[in-house]
């Protein structure tokens, strides 16, 4: 029961975009570990490893192109790193989907606000590439 | 250390941050960054990027159970992020003219006194007429959610729409500028200026953070901030504690939940304090 609010499904419809987003990205990240330790069982016993895996230096995927070469070949590090950018493009697709829930609504004042939201969150992205 | 070892200790410490973050709606950073430098020793660097995924999986992990409840108003959150991101982007385009230390120092004692204020707060806006906002209602502001704890709906009617979304604008700036803070200062604007139920407060400043962060988190990944064998189980761990705590929110009382907020915010103030005077 809201008092003046929505009705039900946008609601429903931005927790589900939320959901799966999360849903989604926790499985191929659990995936990603559990791939990285069948392919160095070391990792259980070994006190060495941790420093290098944790060192700034370290090569891991940090380009998109690198995280599906590597996703392809199966490797955990490049799993993991997929599963964060799904995490990481969750919120956003939650305000462009929210463009789409509100037009269909014909709530045009809002259908504005969050198209104002989405092109400054791009500007940001465009200005961090840049910057 | 094992790297399995490390897995499991970094997942446990996440789990809390998260339980914590989306009842209060910050994002972890101040349990995060200070557990993983400090305790684990790993480079800060790191553990910023590792922060950044630890506010964008709170908020996600808790805000599809808060959208669904009423307890984040996803009005008052589209409204004011017009402010978070315009305000993070000033940060970003900014960050080089002024000294972080300067900015630690004063927004540590902002946060300081945002926290007094809400303790006093409730009593004084009791008494205080609350302000009625036409452009609220033309916003359609106002909502109701079912309160667990009280076992009622609480219909409320939100004021102050452009101080709220001033404010904001500087909270995103803060957090462009900062890298941190994020829902520091969402919580006491929605809470002081808008007149927001607390529970409202925290669960849409957490349905926030989200997007503010994702607009930065691109940029850390892109400079190879964000390790995946540091950030996995950051994520894991918070996904879990955020879901485990958006079951919690209606049920604790209102008292609760701003008593712990105003503890936290407390300590968030003084490690900023901290950072600005030891330069």
């Amino acid at each position: 029961m809201t008092a003046q609010g929505e009705p039900r499904w946008v609601d429903t419809a931005i927790s589900r975009v939320l959901r799966g987003g999360v849903v989604l990205s926790t499985i191929v990240i659990a995936c990603g570990v559990l791939l990285t330790f069948v392919h160095h069982p070391s990792y259980v016993r070994s006190q060495i490893a941790l420093r290098q895996l944790t060192a700034p230096e370290q090569a891991f995927p940090h380009t998109v192109r690198g995280v599906i070469g590597g996703a392809e070949q199966a490797r955990g590090q490049a799993l993991i790193t997929l599963g964060l950018l799904l995490l990481i493009a969750t919120p956003v697709a939650r305000v462009a989907l929210s463009i789409g829930i509100f037009t269909v609504e014909r709530d045009h004042l809002y259908t504005s606000i969050t198209t104002i939201v989405l092109l400054l969150l791009l500007l940001s992205f465009v200005l961090g590439a840049a910057g | 250390m094992t790297p399995l070892l490390f897995l499991v200790t970094v997942s446990l410490i996440s789990f809390g941050a998260g339980f914590l973050g989306s009842l209060l709606g910050l994002g972890g950073g101040m349990i995060v960054v200070p557990a993983l430098t400090l305790l684990l020793h790993i480079d800060i660097r790191l553990a910023i990027g590792a922060s950044i995924v630890s506010v964008i999986a709170t908020s996600s992990g808790a805000a599809a159970a808060y959208v669904r409840d009423h307890l984040a108003n996803i009005r008052v959150a589209m409204f004011l992020e017009i402010g978070t991101t315009s305000g993070a982007i000033t940060g970003a385009w900014i960050a080089g003219l002024l000294h972080p230390r300067w900015l630690f120092v004063l927004f540590g004692s902002i946060l300081g006194y945002s926290a007094l204020a809400m303790l006093r707060g409730r009593k004084r806006s009791r008494e205080r007429h609350h302000v009625e906002s036409s452009l609220a209602r033309h916003l359609r502001l106002g909502e109701s959610y079912f309160d667990d704890a009280r076992g009622e709906e609480v219909v409320y009617e939100p004021t102050r729409p452009i101080v709220g979304l001033s404010l904001m604008y500087i909270a995103g700036m803060v957090s462009g500028l900062l890298g941190i803070g994020s829902g520091a200062l969402k919580v006491p604007a929605m809470d002081l200026a808008m007149e927001l139920p607390i529970k409202v407060s925290t669960a849409t400043s957490n349905f926030m953070i989200g997007v503010t962060a994702a607009a930065s988190a691109g940029l850390y990944f892109a400079r190879g901030q964000i390790d995946p064998f540091v950030a996995a189980p950051v994520a894991l761990g918070v996904l879990a504690g955020a879901f485990a705590g958006s079951k919690m929110l209606g049920k604790i009382s209102s008292r609760a939940v701003r008593m712990t907020f105003v503890a936290v915010l407390l300590l968030v103030s003084i490690q900023m304090l901290v950072r600005g005077v030891r330069g």
